[in-house]
């Protein structure tokens, strides 16, 4: 059916390296997300899939078909792949009414009239424009010429849909419900889909499974966004999932030393196969207190942003962000002002070995 | 990221094939005529030889006509520049009345060609026929003329009245764009509005000023129309009329045609500087202006200037504009140019007998008609193709045609005329002079940046994304071109269309050279007839040449309002 599977897939233009040989299977109705910053080939990637380029080593096989393999010197056209796309852009064509633009998919492939003018409404309706059939793009807004685009992609029942950050130039709320609908559409339809973006709160809330890709445009981790999120294979990954503090670790003569000024580190001895390590933690774990257990930590600066406390706190050199709940810091009398001493001890830590420079980004 | 679609196919086909052709049609139609100029005027005998190009350039005529088209171009550049200041200044930041209707009609002398205004000009202030000179020489008993429009004063006034709209174009449009909060920081820093004037507004349209004066410098340089008619009589030529005075009079001869070449090379590169000027003022002039949006500019209160001023306005439209195209209309009606206009003097027969009885000008409106209508056709096609390739492919070697279309806009007319008689009149094997054919060759060459420009304008709307939508829809790469591209592109197409067709129409520069005996256009026949003392009919020709101009213009007008609206 339609799983995609990518095998040994490169890409180069000229001299230049996008993508080094990428392996990915995905598996037939699972929603797929490719996570990784701005300019690091995700885009390419889903272009390869596309058809829209071809690569330079590798294969693409959609369906256990091979649609792209540079050693045979196959490549099927985009238009016969059997897709559906939306675009960063949305790439709604601005000469066309909503109904016209989604029924184009059904009119190429020559669906009756008639069963086109049902097809074209029920996917408008379905993404909710009912009643805005005869309108032109320009006469809708960002979000509603998103959803003409997500119709167009779904209308045709395709076997794979691609998504090129199609939720970037939206505004927070509307992105957050548009990311719901995308999810609850593809498990209506069992479509297989092929998500790219560098969001990743949209990466671990809509994905089956995730792959992150570094910026040369190698994989660092597939898995589900559980696995992904709580047991990250290395420090790229941890880094990139949410705001986090990497605190250095140093092996001394008597012990662990941690942070840029070496403070004498009581906690749990770190894990990492080395001398010297990183500790990589989430802002809301960490503990403050006022002369608990831990490192000395001095206030930088306090910012009350309603439900939570935000800390910015030195510990022996390194800044650490902390977040703690309003209530509870009124609660313990945790309400620290900026130059205040507090301590410091950490509730989880992932340990990655090396220092900060190696493989952070 | 942004590979254009044709590049997704691996295989070479469709995109290598257009541009082989792109590059062909801008090589044979552009390039070759330009380069023959050169090869002609600086090859002699197989042999680099730039000191017979010193000698021709050094011999009184030629050297004269450099000098005259310089005093000329500078002198309408100072003119033209000072009045279209003015008056963008006057319609834009003073609470002159009608404002809007004035803007309007101060850029009406675009429209109409200028060698039939110094047609009317010649018949109101030639020494000693002129209505005008004759009126005040009767009323006053003067016995002189009043003024004498075969000089320099004269041509300068005269290609002022009609290439002043650069200016005022740009610096209206700067002026409007401008953030007024510039000068009201000004004010509140305490500065007086004379100073504000002088510190602030001035050095910020200072770019669209210099501009739009090197446009009038660039038009002036190579205008033929204007000097032709006034200034040939007197012995004043420029350089485009210097080469038709060469090629007509000498029947092609090899001396006339080296003279010929020296004097457009020296034209080409001079309007190649004026351009990269151009291009550098303008560069260097967009920071300063915050373009796009329109700020409600402060206005200047004119109190008691201001009905003066009004009647400024419209004495200068009465003056430049409605009296010589009433010109042209009465001396079209008159049974014999001199009688005066008298109900019994004047007739419809002139009208009548050209448009319906004499086989010379009903040829000429045919030609026009015919050769714009097919020199558009062509040209536009031509443009989406090659803008294509430009804008949208990622093909090797596209940087060539980059320049090959970028060349045709510092090439003027009387110089393209002169390469495509170089280049097809036998030299290669095929001989179309004389024929209709050399002069629609030369249009295309002569109007394809236009195209160019208007195409690649409309292509660049047309995101990638929205051909790789249709792809992915299913669409084959012909269906997405039919289905996307080309209605979206559209718009652009028909407006290159009309801006070759309407400026072909009324074509002189480069039919005047090219001209045989059954293939005159409306510009010739206007401008021959007139040589030939039928002044009569050439101002009958020229009055429905007018018609003809500015129905088409407001049948465009007319059309973009509605496709806009669509």
């Amino acid at each position: 059916m339609a799983d995609v599977r990518i095998a040994g897939l490169e890409k180069r233009y000229g001299d230049h390296l996008v993508l080094p040989g990428l392996d990915i299977t995905v598996a037939d109705g699972e929603c797929f997300t490719l996570l990784g910053p701005s300019g690091c080939g995700k885009t390419v990637l889903l272009r390869l899939v596309a058809g829209f380029e071809a690569p330079s080593a590798g294969t693409v096989a959609i369906g256990g078909v091979a649609m792209a393999d540079a050693a045979a010197g196959t490549m099927v056209p985009p238009n016969q792949r059997g897709l559906g796309m939306v675009f960063q852009d949305y790439a709604v064509w601005p000469h066309m009414n909503v109904t016209d633009n989604v029924a184009y998919p059904l009119k190429l492939a020559g669906v009756p009239a008639e069963e086109m003018r049902r097809r074209a409404s029920a996917a408008v309706a379905m993404v909710g424009l009912g009643g805005l059939e005869k309108r032109l793009p320009s006469e809708l807004s960002g979000g509603q010429q998103q959803r003409v685009a997500l119709a167009r992609a779904l209308v045709s029942e395709p076997r794979l849909l691609l998504l090129d950050e199609p939720l970037n130039n939206l505004d927070a709320n509307l992105r957050e419900e548009m990311r719901f609908e995308i999810k609850a559409l593809q498990r209506k339809l069992g479509v297989t889909v092929f998500y790219v973006t560098h969001d990743q709160e949209i990466a671990l809330g809509i994905s089956d499974r995730l792959a992150v890709m570094d910026a040369s445009g190698r994989l660092r981790q597939i898995g589900t966004p559980e696995e992904i999120y709580e047991h990250p294979a290395d420090a790229f990954v941890f880094g990139f999932l949410g705001v986090s503090n990497f605190l250095p670790m140093r092996k001394g003569a008597d012990g662990w030393l941690a942070g840029a000024a070496l403070a004498p580190w009581s906690g749990i001895p770190p894990d990492c196969g080395g001398d010297v390590c990183r500790a990589g933690f989430r802002p809301s774990d960490v503990i403050l207190s006022r002369g608990g257990e831990g490192l000395d930590g001095v206030v930088q600066r306090a910012s009350f942003l309603g439900s939570t406390m935000d800390y910015l706190i030195d510990v022996a050199g390194t800044p650490v962000r902390a977040a703690m709940h309003s209530h509870e810091c009124l609660e313990k009398g945790l309400m620290f002002a900026e130059g205040e001493a507090c301590r410091v001890s950490l509730a989880a830590v992932h340990w990655f070995p090396g220092s900060d420079a190696e493989d952070a980004r | 990221m942004t590979t254009a679609v044709p590049a997704a196919q691996p295989r070479f086909g469709t995109a290598q094939i257009l541009l082989a052709l792109s590059v062909a049609i801008l090589v044979i139609v552009v390039a070759v005529p330009v380069l023959l100029i050169f090869f002609n005027a600086f090859w002699v005998q197989g042999q680099f030889n730039v000191v017979d190009v010193i000698k021709v350039l050094s011999q009184h005529e030629t050297y004269q006509a450099l000098l005259n088209s310089l005093i000329l171009a500078s002198g309408v550049t100072v003119t033209g520049t000072i009045v279209g200041t003015f008056f963008a200044w006057l319609v834009t930041r003073t609470d002159l009345p009608f404002k809007g209707t004035m803007k309007v009609l101060f850029l009406v002398p675009f429209m109409l060609p200028s060698f039939i205004g110094a047609l009317a000009w010649k018949m109101l202030l030639s020494p000693r026929s002129g209505y005008i000179n004759r009126l005040f020489m009767d009323l006053l008993g003067l016995d002189g003329p009043v003024f004498d429009i075969y000089t320099y004063g004269g041509i300068i006034l005269v290609e002022t009245m009609y290439l002043f709209p650069f200016v005022f174009i740009q610096v209206a449009g700067a002026l409007e764009r401008m953030d007024p909060t510039l000068e009201e920081s000004a004010r509140i820093s305490g500065a007086d509005l004379f100073t504000i004037t002088r510190k602030i507004t001035i050095p910020l349209v200072m770019p669209s000023i210099l501009s739009g004066s090197l446009l009038i410098m660039l038009y002036s340089m190579a205008h033929f129309g204007t000097v032709a008619v006034l200034g040939i009589e007197v012995g004043i030529y420029n350089i485009p009329t210097l080469i038709y005075e060469k090629i007509h009079q000498s029947a092609g001869s090899f001396a006339s045609i080296r003279t010929g070449t020296v004097l457009a090379s020296v034209l080409v590169v001079t309007a190649a500087f004026i351009m990269w000027l151009q291009n550098k003022v303008l560069a260097r002039g967009k920071y300063q202006i915050i373009a796009g949006k329109s700020f409600r500019p402060s206005e200047l209160k004119l109190r008691g200037l201001r009905v003066p001023m009004l009647l400024f306005c419209i004495a200068y439209i009465g003056f430049t504009i409605v009296l010589p195209t009433v010109t042209i209309f009465m001396v079209g009606g008159l049974r014999t140019y001199g009688l005066p206009f008298t109900a019994e003097n004047m007739t419809l027969d002139n009208y009548k007998f050209i448009l319906f009885d004499w086989q010379l000008t009903r040829d000429a409106i045919w030609n026009s008609v015919s050769l714009g209508f097919s020199a558009a056709l062509i040209t536009m096609t031509a443009g989406v193709i090659i803008s294509y390739v430009i804008v949208k492919m990622k093909v090797r070697g596209k940087g060539i045609l980059e320049f090959l279309g970028m060349l045709p806009f510092s090439v003027p007319g009387s110089v393209i005329a002169l390469g495509v008689i170089l280049a097809w009149s036998g030299k290669f094997g095929v001989n179309i002079y004389n024929t209709v054919w050399i002069i629609l060759v030369a249009y295309i060459a002569r109007y394809m940046a236009f195209s160019l420009k208007a195409n690649s304008a409309a292509l660049e709307q047309v995101h990638d994304s929205l051909v790789e939508a249709a792809r992915a829809s299913g669409a084959t790469m012909w269906q997405a071109l039919k289905d996307i591209v080309v209605p979206l592109v559209r718009p652009g197409m028909l407006a290159a269309f009309f801006l070759i067709f309407l400026p072909a129409l009324r074509e002189l520069t480069v039919s005047v050279l090219l001209y045989g005996p059954t293939t005159r256009t409306i510009g010739v026949a206007i401008y021959t007839l007139n040589e030939d003392g039928e002044t009569v009919y050439s101002a009958a020709l020229a009055g429905i040449a007018l018609i003809i101009i500015v129905f088409g213009e407001s049948v465009i007008k007319r059309l973009f309002k509605v496709g806009r609206k669509g």
